[in-house]
């Protein structure tokens, strides 16, 4: 129970670390209906951290809400990728782009889980997830020869890796044209790392929650 | 970037009507914006995104002769209807 609520928890701080970073877009993001798009988007993400939350909950013996804002920040399992403020689009889409691809995999593979629960809920994030690709895919598409992009895509790919368990990084590799990162670049990006923004992102998250404790919402 | 017409059906059979419009710089964009602006909570079943040039507006209808039986005020039935009723005596 511990394994598979470690393993959901993994997937769960990505989505809601990343959620939050792309709501952070939302009033700026570089025309209205990108904004509404993209803020839909991150919505989405935090409601699958809330399923996978709620699964883990279970197991654990607790609630999604206290697993999402009652740890401390060394606590979260998310990578690296997740947790940069990028206050750049086209960092913004790269990293879109390069999540979306490996958590295709990711899911992908749990769908395949013997697991009911788990391969049930992952049956449903892919359907609200199928949307999130065709986005980031007409945007890497549109952006394919804009150097900025580029070089975003080159910059995050080893970080891109990171997200996704060893077994599955050959065939993130193909899917990208890219070949894999060494183990020496990956220092500091693989899961279990932090970097000092998500602390950061962690005190603005929690903020509202802290202020009363206990309190129901 | 262009502009982007989109239509939505709230239930199947009923017609498709106009939702609103969005700017998007091609079609691919434009179905994705349209489906997160007017799909996803649930309010339409199917959308129509048509490019704005593809619409044909037509805003005159010549009447130069006061045909007024052609619209749809031009014919008064209130009264006609009166007058029926009190040669019936149900009026």
């Amino acid at each position: 129970m511990q394994e598979r609520a470690d393993r959901l928890l993994a997937i769960a701080d990505d989505e809601l670390v990343l959620g939050w970073r792309d709501s952070e877009w939302t009033g700026i993001a570089p025309y209205l209906e990108e904004d509404v798009a993209f803020s839909s988007i991150a919505q989405n993400e935090v409601g699958h951290a809330r399923a996978l939350y709620e699964l883990a909950a279970g197991d654990l013996g607790t609630t999604a809400d206290e697993l999402a804002f009652d740890r401390s920040p060394s606590e979260y399992r998310c990578v690296p990728l997740v947790e940069q403020r990028l206050a750049d689009w086209a960092d913004t889409i790269a990293r879109h782009y390069l999540y979306e691809l490996a958590d295709e995999l990711r899911i992908a593979r749990l769908r395949e889980s013997d697991d009911e629960e788990v391969a049930g809920l992952a049956a449903k994030i892919e359907r609200e997830e199928t949307y999130h690709r065709i986005h980031a895919q007409m945007w890497a598409d549109r952006l394919a020869g804009e150097p900025r992009f580029v070089a975003a895509v080159e910059r995050l790919w080893p970080a891109a890796v990171a997200l996704l368990e060893e077994n599955l990084r050959p065939q993130l590799g193909e899917r990208a044209g890219r070949d894999l990162p060494s183990t020496t670049v990956l220092v500091g990006l693989e899961r279990g790392a932090h970097t000092d923004e998500l602390a950061e992102l962690w005190h603005e998250m929690t903020s509202v929650r802290r202020s009363v404790p206990g309190a129901a919402w | 970037m262009s502009i982007w017409e989109v239509f939505r059906q709230e239930r199947k059979g009923q017609p498709f009507q106009h939702a609103g419009s969005l700017a998007a710089p091609d079609e691919r964009f434009a179905e994705e914006y349209a489906r997160e602006q007017y799909g996803r909570r649930g309010e339409s079943v199917a959308l129509w995104v048509v490019p704005r040039e593809a619409v044909h507006e037509i805003d005159e209808f010549p009447d130069e002769l006061q045909r007024n039986y052609h619209r749809v005020d031009g014919y008064p039935l209130k009264e006609k209807l009166k007058e029926a009723r009190a040669r019936a005596g149900t009026g």
